[in-house]
């Protein structure tokens, strides 16, 4: 090969790169592994996470554990879907773009809209670039935004904003956990508001009034959610009068992973789907009248509108997509139904044994699998006991709500039976 | 040629999901109930999504088949032109699913998750060797959220300063997401003109500098797969105007372990672990887009910070000059998993030898493709190299038809059309993965439609036939949507 | 294929911008669409972003944006004025823009605030001399 280009070694093959440029020596890098060696690496490494069957964690906050049927993963992982690229060649890519149609639909009745996007990196970068394409498309200059939304998502709002001129005001939280709306009416120039539901409190919002107040500032209303399994259980967003939907769909069927790759999950009503952020799949005709799909309203996007693209997205998370397909597929209408009821129940459960226990739940609205529970004061040591004992409570509230002390965000799922949870509560308040 | 790689095989049809639902199917096991069902007002629960109901079988067998109608760089040669379609090592896939890591929740009190922390930590580490950079932050998502986070590191940098400017440079071979990464931080792209040879001169930066100027966004080596031989005095002039040198790190895998981009001034630069470090493109994403920054520009940096302490890793959230947060969590430490993998098993001399194989591989196919297409630029290239349909335009035949009669040949086309720069460009990236004998195949494949491009031009027209599906009406898709159902 | 500027259909009795807008004056209207050059140029357009009714623009200023599949671009108002309809048509059927651009393609109608700003405009001769230079 060298041969044919005409030249002697691998290093005559950079003739164009200036030699001051060139760098002398080794990089200074781990040296490196054999793959047996880096099993028995990773295996250690692995073992240093608190995790796996002796581990208890009643942590959500945008992030769930829940069961995942072994059927997934297993179909996920076929070559064909992980080693390919972005669909641009559709007839090469038609397993990929209608799995994405498929995905996009069974989002859209999740969610209640009439379409949505390919998938965004996150619930906080979907809801902060729904935010955007919202306040934009108003013309005006105001975005509200609720303090019970997850407080990294606002953080990634913030950092979204910041350079654009946009103004974020902050909508406070009521005594029974959810956000208060009387403010709105007084916002001048308010062109868009984001109202997580469940909120970060875990508290139902009533989002219905939130999207009519909303509107009547005619200002679009973002909702957004970090736990998409309680649209099987609750009213949808886009049925309560959302403009746009967005939220982090990781519960349906992907891995914790440390925080990601997750799911952002964005959604629309028809009259916004042209300024929507990333890729759509639609249906398309091909030459002998056959159906198939395509990616298409590519006119949104920085490959062709470059600086004026709704979005700098290029690469989202196709594959998390395909697996939240995936995992829909194999629940089911029924089965969503019964699963989101069941981590609504044994949520409950836990709330009343904590209650009757001895300790408060400050928020008195409705939640569905995850809720503020505050230990008794002179029990604060509990947290520090349990942790000890491979029992993580659940997320400290202190360092994000300075008013929340002795505040605990507890989450509870599938994955935890009766037992679990009486032990815990024996646990913690014994 | 011998053989044809592509052949008709049995393609199965596949309904969509709703068409194959039966009331009453699950295809999953839902745990037991053992509390009693607890009171949630009426006006709060709606009727439930409408899924479809399938059963286990139903669900494998349907993406089983849908599958098929897939290519993959598992199937076969895939030189997408700045994609870096390399292969993606299997033991990677491994340690990503590690129940220690793929079950680790990301609030874990940091004593909890030290195996996570000190990847990360690690990570970091190897891509400031690489880069030459000092700082890096994995957070970024993807590439384009590289490109936006290192923009926003630019803008709280000039802040600091305490003078904002309004404008940031572009090369006219550049990537479509950079003048909308640009856009979002509220600066307007300046577009700069490469020369003759298709890379930039110093004399048409220094025209269009000045103390406006945030700065300038070079990919090295550029999109026309060439190396930016003037970038040294390129980033003294804009650093002389108190500007700073971002680079697209898109086109890595020429490079490493040759050129450190930040001993030749480039201040910021992201990286794509989706494209260099051998995580798998999963159709689309999820990827993964650190950015390594300079010491002076590490305070801006996302938040949290991985720091170690003695043995003790851990995350620091208190950084007053920091941009923020650019996702809900780290990033995407199941990607940055897998390339940390990789980097394990590679070592420096590895990686060095990638970066070869790579340019040799590009060069190569350069070589033995000169007499069929037209040759964009007619110097050695680096990674990728960029032909055009000049010589089959007389026969009617564009870029679009060869791509759309070589996956009838049973290979995936090269990117198309990109970049803008050279008029219907097509453009191979072979990376190191394949061996002479698939990229002789390939080249043969190409050759052979070039040959039925003067011969049978309708061949061409008529293509892909052996697919799924044929070419697909795109105007009526995007005139009268169908995005659901 | 797209048109050699002598295939090009430009009407005698209307006035073309350098965009390759055109106007038509009806009272104190002005009619505007896209000629058949710049619809030629651009393919198949999938989609028109209009204005808004009760909107004003200065002449030369961007009214509206089409879309084709590959390609976007803008389109400059050939005379200052308020928008006083558009086509709502081109919301379902873009398509009239390719088909009949000077008649059921038409875009906006503009109360304009000055019509001597017509007079700055190219006649349909000029129009096809410019497109010869392009």
């Amino acid at each position: 090969m060298l041969e044919v280009i005409g030249v002697k070694s691998l290093d005559d093959l950079f003739p164009t790169i200036p030699d001051d440029s060139k760098i002398n020596q080794e990089l200074d890098l781990p040296e490196a592994l054999t793959e047996w060696e880096l099993n028995d690496h990773m295996d250690q490494l692995a073992a240093k996470m608190a995790t796996g069957p002796g581990v208890k964690t009643y942590l959500g906050a945008g992030s769930y554990d829940h069961y995942v049927p072994a059927s997934v993963p297993f179909v996920l992982s076929r070559s064909e879907f992980v080693t390919s690229y972005t669909p641009y060649q559709p007839e090469m890519s038609q397993g990929t773009l209608q799995a994405i149609y498929e995905y996009q639909t069974m989002s859209c009745a999740l969610m209640g809209t009439d379409v949505s996007t390919a998938s965004h990196y996150d619930g906080a970068t979907a809801m902060a670039e729904g935010l955007l394409i919202a306040v934009r498309k108003s013309r005006k200059n105001k975005v509200a935004i609720s303090a019970a939304i997850h407080p990294f998502y606002r953080q990634v709002i913030h950092t979204y904003f910041e350079p654009t001129g946009f103004e974020l005001v902050e909508l406070p939280y009521l005594p029974d956990g959810r956000t208060d709306l009387t403010g709105l009416a007084g916002i001048e120039d308010l062109g868009a508001v984001g109202v997580q539901s469940p909120n970060f409190f875990g508290c139902i919002e009533d989002l219905g009034a939130a999207a009519e107040a909303t509107h009547d500032k005619k200002a679009f209303f973002v909702a957004g959610f970090s736990e998409a399994l309680a649209y099987g259980l609750l009213k949808s967003p886009g049925s309560q009068g959302a403009d746009l939907v967005a939220g982090e769909g990781q519960s349906l069927g992907v891995s914790r992973s440390f925080g990601g790759p997750y799911l952002g999950m964005l959604g629309a009503t028809k009259k916004l789907m042209r300024i929507l952020p990333g890729r759509l799949v639609g249906r398309a005709k091909d030459m002998d009248g056959k159906d198939g799909f395509v990616l298409t309203l590519s006119a949104r996007e920085q490959h062709i509108r470059r600086e004026k693209a709704t979005s700098n997205i290029c690469t989202n998370v196709g594959l998390c997509a395909v697996q939240a397909a995936m995992y829909m597929a194999s629940i089911g209408k029924a089965g969503i139904k019964e699963l989101a009821r069941l981590n609504h129940d044994k949520a409950e459960y836990l709330k009343r044994k904590l209650t009757t226990a001895g300790a408060a739940v400050p928020f008195s609205s409705p939640t569905f699998n995850e809720f503020v529970v505050q230990l008794p004061s002179g029990k604060e040591a509990a947290y520090q006991r349990l942790l000890d004992k491979n029992i993580v409570l659940g997320l400290p509230l202190e360092k994000f709500y300075p008013e929340l002390s002795r505040c605990y965000l507890v989450c509870v799922t599938e994955t935890k039976t009766k037992d679990d949870l009486d032990a815990l509560t024996k646990e913690l308040l014994s | 040629m011998t053989e044809k790689v592509g052949t008709t095989g049995l393609v199965l049809s596949e309904k969509l999901l709703w068409e194959k639902s039966r009331p009453g199917r699950c295809g999953m096991s839902i745990p037991k109930r053992d509390v009693e069902e607890s009171p949630l007002d009426d006006s709060l629960t709606g009727e439930g999504p409408e899924l479809p109901e399938l059963s286990e079988i139903d669900v494998i067998r349907h993406y089983t088949r849908l599958s098929t109608w897939n290519y993959g760089v598992d199937t076969g040669t895939y030189p997408l032109g700045s994609c870096t379609m390399k292969y993606n090592p299997k033991t990677n896939e491994r340690q990503a699913a590690l129940p220690g890591f793929a079950g680790a929740h990301p609030l874990l009190p940091t004593e909890k998750a030290q195996g996570a922390l000190e990847i990360m930590h690690t990570l970091e580490q190897a891509f400031a060797e690489i880069t030459g950079l000092d700082a890096v932050t994995l957070q970024p998502a993807a590439g384009a959220h590289g490109e936006m986070t290192g923009m926003l590191v630019i803008h709280a940098y000039h802040k600091k300063q305490g003078r904002q400017r309004t404008k940031v440079l572009i090369p006219d071979t550049a990537h479509g997401t950079n003048p909308a990464s640009v856009a979002l931080c509220g600066y307007e792209p300046i577009p700069v003109v490469s020369d003759e040879n298709g890379i930039l001169s110093v004399e048409s930066v220094a025209a269009v500098m000045d103390e406006d100027v945030a700065g300038i966004m070079v990919t090295n080596p550029n999109t026309l797969g060439l190396y930016e031989e003037n970038l040294k005095q390129i980033a003294a002039l804009i650093h002389a105007k108190g500007g700073l040198v971002y680079g697209d790190g898109a086109n890595l895998n020429a490079v490493m372990g040759i050129v450190q981009m930040g001993k030749v001034g480039i201040d910021v630069m992201h990286l794509n672990l989706h494209k260099t470090f051998s995580t798998p493109h999963g159709g689309g994403g999820p990827g993964s887009g650190p950015v390594c920054v300079t010491r002076e520009l590490e305070p801006y940096l996302p938040v949290p910070r991985v720091t170690k302490t003695g043995d003790l890793f851990d995350l620091d959230w208190n950084r007053p000059d920091s941009i923020g947060k650019l996702g809900a969590f780290y990033g995407h430490f199941g990607v940055m998993l897998r390339a940390y993998a990789y980097l394990r098993m590679m070592g420096a001399a590895g990686l060095k030898k990638t970066s070869q194989l790579a340019v040799l591989n590009a060069n190569y196919v350069k070589e033995q493709l000169r007499d069929t297409l037209h040759l964009a630029y007619d110097r050695p290239c680096m990674h990728e190299c960029i032909f055009s349909d000049k010589n089959q335009k007389p026969h009617h035949i564009t870029t679009m038809d060869m791509a759309k009669r070589l996956i009838d040949h049973g290979y995936h086309p090269p990117t198309v059309y990109f970049p803008l720069v050279v008029e219907g460009a097509i453009m191979f990236e072979p990376t190191e993965s394949e061996s002479k004998d698939e990229l002789d195949q390939y080249i043969a494949a190409f050759k052979a439609v070039a040959q039925e491009a003067t011969e049978n031009p309708d061949a061409l027209h008529q293509a892909p036939k052996a697919t799924v599906v044929r070419r697909l009406d795109e105007t009526t898709a995007a005139r009268k949507p169908c995005l659901a159902g | 294929m797209t048109k050699e500027a002598h295939e090009l259909n430009l009407p005698a009795d209307i006035k073309y911008a350098k965009a390759h807008e055109w106007a038509r004056v009806d009272g104190e209207i002005v009619i505007v669409g896209l000629d058949d050059y710049a619809q030629d140029q651009l393919g198949d357009i999938v989609f028109v972003e209009m204005p808004e009714v009760g909107e004003t623009f200065d002449k030369d200023s961007v009214f509206a944006n089409v879309e084709s599949v590959k390609a976007v671009s803008e389109c400059y108002s050939p005379v200052s004025g308020e928008i006083v309809e558009i086509n709502e048509r081109l919301e379902d059927e873009p398509e009239l823009v390719n088909n009949d651009c000077y008649g059921d393609g038409w875009f906006v109608k503009i109360k304009a605030t000055n019509l001597a700003e017509m007079d700055s405009l190219m006649d349909h001769e000029k129009c096809r001399a410019s497109v010869k230079g392009e």
